[in-house]
């Protein structure tokens, strides 16, 4: 285990040494001890190796993450994950705005809550979050998939384009263009796969969520939608 | 029909043929027009600026004989690998998707044999322009179609977009007849259908987050690569004042006259400044905080000719970027396709559908048969050539002032045409010591 003391060596000694792991090394495991919400913490890994940050990040942790496992035993800032390739991103406590912005692949899991715009222009990456997610989550999302255990907020899945949401609480509102709709066995069987790599197995079962997805309506414009927007 | 004399029919100024002909297009198809290209408005521009030239008290350089340096370096302030180009006009931003393949390559081809930087749009980086660039400049929009670490690392800069000039406020929409798989691919989107392009970006809002965008994105490229920020005509004094607080080692500054690949006409007319009016605010913010000549402006919005380029020069950018120059060099809306422009209804020079994707040219298109006419070589010279007229024009002007350097012109080189361009551009009016807005005389 590689224990790096963030508030002695700073951010950019950090980063410049996850960054120089590339193919096999045996430096596989990371402590990053005294955080302090720092941000853009272990940003641009490109390497297949477990981090793991003990305590609160600031923005942008682990953002464009490829291969690495991450675990923040913490809270996480605007923007974790955002943009993430691959890999896996566990938060064990909440997080803030923006979670898995524009993701393209890989696996975000949040154990708390997540704030406003969660998985915002998604592309391929998965969430799970066991908590709730704020207004406006899953913005223009694109593909991939969203397990929220707990509720959603406003304007769920605005804009929506082939991005898969599954919700087991409340909706308070959705989006423009996005719709419940129904939920099939490979859906179910898809969420059973993510509940259980998203540590929520032991919490939640396929059958008790809700599917949203996108009514493709908006997809080429008409005049006669534009109330929709 | 009498003999006395009547008065003929006469034609509203405000209900123009223009107008009605508008009013009666949105009547019958219930949609705004949407079109390619920058602002077709008359502004005050370069053109109402002239240069003052040499004679007894100020002596010129020698044309031909003489040197006048057009060099320039980017992005000194942070990166560790600023960038060197041999002359100071860029290519700017234009996307795979708005643009063919083979139109991308021959940007890269043009502005690599001519010394200087292309770069991407939105849509990410393909490998015919990273291949045919030898300085690649990577955007970073809100968008993030095709956004990777990858690519971050392959860029030689990257151009973080907050606006550009022909819609500062609004994002894009490439419309779903030029969704190629290609295209759909790139932005993991399905084929045919409309892309928007959002207009703020999803995981930043304003000049704090901003700084700490710029933060990470050094981070994961360690601290290697320039970073630009690009502003579209708006609040061009705050805006680069915050784009400097924020940490950009360049601001990349778009007038109303810079192209789109599509919006609506009503976003382009009537939103945004033109370009004459935002350099000297721009200059203006970066000389208070002492940091004119440190963090660089790039300018770009209806650049044409090298006369443009050292006016804007002269103004205190530098460097300038073009984009619709850029594609007409490469053919875009030439008279010999005509008959073609003739069966879209319309003519060569006002070509503006580049959204629809039938573009003769084979630029703005990703149908196979016209990108295929487009022979990328060929408009790699052409572009070539362009850029080298450009910079000798410049550098003509340039030693006529007797400066021995591109940077060394200054807005004391100038004076203005008329009253408008002179109170933006703050260059006394022609004959006179005055500018209006400004205190002294006549």
């Amino acid at each position: 285990m590689q224990t790096f003391d963030l508030s002695k060596e700073g951010l950019r000694a950090l980063n410049s040494s996850l960054q120089a792991l590339k193919g096999q090394t045996n430096m596989t495991a990371w402590e990053i001890i005294n955080p302090k919400g720092a941000h853009a913490i272990a940003a641009g890994v490109d390497a297949p190796v477990e981090i793991t940050v003990r305590g609160s990040t600031g923005y942008y942790c682990a953002g464009m993450n490829k291969q690495a496992t991450i675990r923040i035993k913490g809270s996480a800032g605007p923007g974790v994950a955002e943009n993430m390739m691959s890999g896996t991103v566990i938060i064990d406590g909440d997080a803030s705005q923006y979670a898995g912005a524009t993701g393209n692949g890989g696996l975000l899991v949040i154990k708390g809550n997540a704030s406003s715009r969660c998985g915002i222009s998604m592309k391929g990456i998965q969430i799970v979050v066991h908590g709730s997610i704020g207004h406006m989550s899953c913005f223009m999302a694109q593909s991939g998939s969203i397990v929220v255990l707990g509720d959603a907020g406003d304007a769920l899945g605005d804009s929506l384009y082939e991005a898969k949401i599954f919700v087991r609480g409340k909706v308070k509102s959705l989006g423009a263009d996005c719709i419940e709709k129904e939920m099939r066995p490979e859906h179910l069987e898809h969420l059973e796969d993510l509940l259980r790599r998203g540590e929520a197995d032991h919490k939640a079962k396929p059958e008790e969520f809700r599917r949203y997805g996108s009514a493709r309506k908006l997809y080429n414009f008409n005049i006669d939608n534009a109330a929709a927007y | 029909m009498s003999d006395l004399p009547h008065t003929p029919p006469k034609m509203s100024w405000t209900f123009s043929n223009d107008v009605n002909a508008e009013i009666r297009r949105a009547a019958a198809t219930g949609i705004y027009d949407i079109r390619g290209g920058g602002s077709k408005r008359r502004l005050p521009h370069f053109d109402d600026l002239l240069f003052l030239g040499a004679s007894i008290s100020r002596y010129p350089l020698e044309g031909y004989r003489e040197k006048c340096a057009t060099d320039v370096w980017l992005g000194t302030r942070f990166a560790k690998n600023p960038i060197h180009l041999d002359i100071p006009i860029t290519i700017a931003g234009m996307s795979f998707g708005a643009l063919s393949g083979p139109a991308k390559e021959a940007l890269g081809r043009g502005a690599s044999a001519a010394g200087t930087s292309t770069t991407t749009g939105d849509g990410g980086m393909t490998e015919e322009e990273r291949g045919h660039s030898k300085t690649l400049v990577y955007q970073y929009l809100p968008s993030r179609y095709g956004m990777n670490p990858d690519d971050l690392r392959r860029a030689d800069a990257i151009e973080v977009v907050v606006g550009q000039g022909a819609k500062p406020g609004g994002g894009g929409m490439l419309l779903g007849q030029k969704i190629s798989d290609r295209v759909a691919a790139m932005r993991n989107l399905p084929k045919g259908i409309d892309q928007r392009s959002a207009c703020r970006h999803p995981d930043w809002t304003g000049p704090d987050d901003l700084e700490i965008k710029l933060l990470e994105i050094r981070e994961i490229t360690d601290w290697e690569k320039p970073i630009y920020v690009k502003i579209g005509g708006a609040r061009p004094y705050y805006d680069t004042a915050l784009a400097v607080k924020a940490g950009a080692d360049v601001v990349v500054l778009d007038g109303m006259q810079g192209g789109t690949a599509a919006t609506q006409d009503v976003f382009i007319e009537n939103v945004g400044m033109p370009i004459l009016a935002c350099i000297p605010q721009a200059v203006k913010a970066l000389q208070d905080l002492g940091m004119h000549r440190k963090v660089q402006l790039i300018v770009s919005g209806g650049i044409r000719t090298g006369a443009d380029v050292a006016k804007a020069m002269a103004l205190g950018a530098d460097a300038v970027a073009i984009g619709t120059a850029a594609l007409i060099a490469l053919g875009d809306n030439d008279p010999a396709l005509e008959a073609e422009y003739n069966k879209l209804g319309t003519t060569a020079g006002a070509y503006d559908d580049w959204h629809e994707g039938r573009d003769p040219a084979g630029i703005t298109t990703q149908n196979p048969e016209l990108s295929g006419r487009f022979d990328p070589v060929l408009g790699g010279r052409r572009l070539k050539n362009y850029l080298k007229v450009m910079t000798l024009e410049a550098q003509t002007i340039a030693r006529a002032c007797g400066k021995n350097n591109l940077h060394n012109l200054e807005p004391e080189d100038l004076c203005a045409l008329t009253l408008e361009a002179s109170a933006m551009s703050g260059v006394p009016l022609a004959g006179t010591n005055w500018v209006p807005g400004r205190n002294g005389s006549f």
